[in-house]
């Protein structure tokens, strides 16, 4: 075991191992272990958000407004109480009081806010000056210049055209309704791989994790740069190239319909 | 009394909170600050539902020794041992700490984070087999998304970065923003309008049935 660590972080780090590899272990099937991480974590996260939200919330929204005598918060006291009569059958039309009033709220804030956030200050980022005699300023590739914000505008309304299904897409209009769904294509593509490399990351910091533990097992201190996390690349690379042949070789001559 | 007050309270706190969106004054926002606190107190009492539900529909499986029992105590001992360590009281020698607490720490640290983590890095696996299948370039449309996820995806490979980084970070500023943007708008109309349907009495489905 590594000197540096104490006994009980060592254990503790043990059981996240486990807990790593117990849940890992879904990648063959459905079983114990990774039945028990999996109801483990539905426990422990409810936990960790009641003690969240009593100290970061309630506590301090409620408790404390009441203890500095401020008795307007009693009315939200009485419909947050009002939300439970949904135990009762005879009682729970009661609870709609407090959802109309959670509802009324919450939608009276979006409409403004998602206004300004969503439709007006797009707008706005995309007026721009444009520099028609230098437009490829720092050449096709630099995201800054304004040949690209021409290309974002033009992609913007193409795309909104797109979703405009009052009028048919034939003609011009199909033209640059087209622009749009290529536009769209282009950009799902990048947020699927901006996902997926997000996912990598998470991988390659799991087996990172599970490198650290076995050299703390052992008993020397983990050197950045060392071997091991060139091999850990390659045990990533080589584990998704071998599941994927795994799950093309299982899913072989049968149609989408049969998998689902 | 069932329906009728419900809605005249959401068309009402609507109003008043769209109204006081565009009042400038202290008073305006002092009030504006109060409902959202309201809110807030109104969840949490909502979320002491669901905690509610979780325990009921455990102990029952436990109880009646339903399918997968064993895990039911899991998740029991996992909730409470999370809120008990999770309690701050007694002086500094107490063990209740709160979210200092050494137990509650490593509760996050070695249990939430590790499966946490684990559970959307299998994504990745799933990902790429799925992504086999779903990318297979049949058609132009499809070509151009197979194309935009591999650039993005390759921007960091080494020797080759200093080509597709410039291209992948184009394609992240300037066609993506356009359609990110396009979907925001969409977006945002729709919840503008889905809003004033609520807030002028006309969507009524958050009442449910008598």
């Amino acid at each position: 075991m590594n000197p540096l660590l104490s006994f009980g972080d060592y254990l503790w780090m043990t059981f996240a191992a486990f807990l790593t590899l117990a849940t890992f272990s879904f990648l063959y099937k459905d079983n114990p272990l990774y039945k028990f991480a999996e109801h483990l974590v539905v426990g422990v996260s409810a936990g960790y958000f009641v003690i969240i939200l009593y100290y970061g919330s309630l506590k301090t929204q409620l408790v404390e407004k009441l203890i500095n005598h401020e008795w307007v918060y009693l009315i939200p006291l009485v419909l947050g109480v009002l939300m439970w009569t949904r135990f009762n059958k005879k009682l729970s039309w009661v609870s709609r009081y407090p959802i109309a009033i959670y509802i009324g709220i919450a939608t009276g804030l979006a409409i403004p806010l998602e206004m300004q956030t969503k439709v007006t200050e797009q707008l706005e980022a995309m007026m721009v000056y444009i520099q028609w005699n230098d437009l490829l300023a720092g050449g096709f590739w630099n995201y800054t210049n304004s040949f690209a914000a021409l290309l974002v505008i033009i992609g913007t309304l193409a795309a909104l055209i797109y979703f405009y299904f009052s009028k048919e897409h034939k003609g011009w209009f199909g033209g640059v309704a087209t622009v749009g769904i290529w536009t769209l294509m282009l950009g799902f593509g990048a947020s699927f791989g901006a996902t997926v490399m997000a996912r990598i990351s998470l991988l390659i910091n799991r087996v990172q994790f599970l490198d650290q533990w076995r050299i703390n097992s052992v008993g020397s201190v983990h050197q950045e740069g060392s071997g091991s996390y060139t091999a850990i690349y390659w045990v990533v690379l080589l584990g998704m190239l071998g599941l994927l042949v795994v799950d093309l070789i299982r899913t072989k001559g049968k149609t989408e319909t049969d998998l689902n | 009394m069932k329906r009728q007050i419900p809605l005249a309270l959401v068309i009402l706190f609507g109003w008043l909170m769209l109204a006081l969106y565009f009042i400038p004054l202290e008073g305006a926002q002092k009030i504006n600050e109060n409902l959202l606190d309201w809110t807030a107190i109104i969840g949490i009492f909502a979320l002491a539902l669901g905690i509610w539900s979780l325990i009921s529909v455990n102990v029952d499986k436990i109880q009646y020794k339903k399918r997968d029992w064993p895990y039911s105590i899991v998740t029991l001992f996992g909730l409470f041992a999370m809120i008990v360590f999770g309690l701050k009281f007694g002086g500094a020698d107490s063990m209740f700490q709160g979210q200092e607490s050494y137990m509650f720490r490593h509760f996050f640290d070695d249990i939430l984070i590790p499966i946490f983590s684990t559970m959307f890095s299998l994504l990745a696996f799933f990902i790429a087999s799925a992504a086999y299948r779903a990318f297979r370039a049949r058609s132009a449309l499809a070509t151009i998304l197979l194309v935009g996820a591999i650039i993005v995806m390759i921007r960091f490979f080494p020797f080759i970065a200093e080509y597709t980084r410039p291209v992948a970070d184009w394609i992240i500023n300037v066609p993506n923003l356009a359609a990110k943007r396009a979907i925001w708008m969409g977006v945002g109309l729709g919840i503008v309008a889905t809003g004033l349907k609520v807030i002028l009495g006309i969507e009524r489905s958050y009442l449910g049935r008598d």
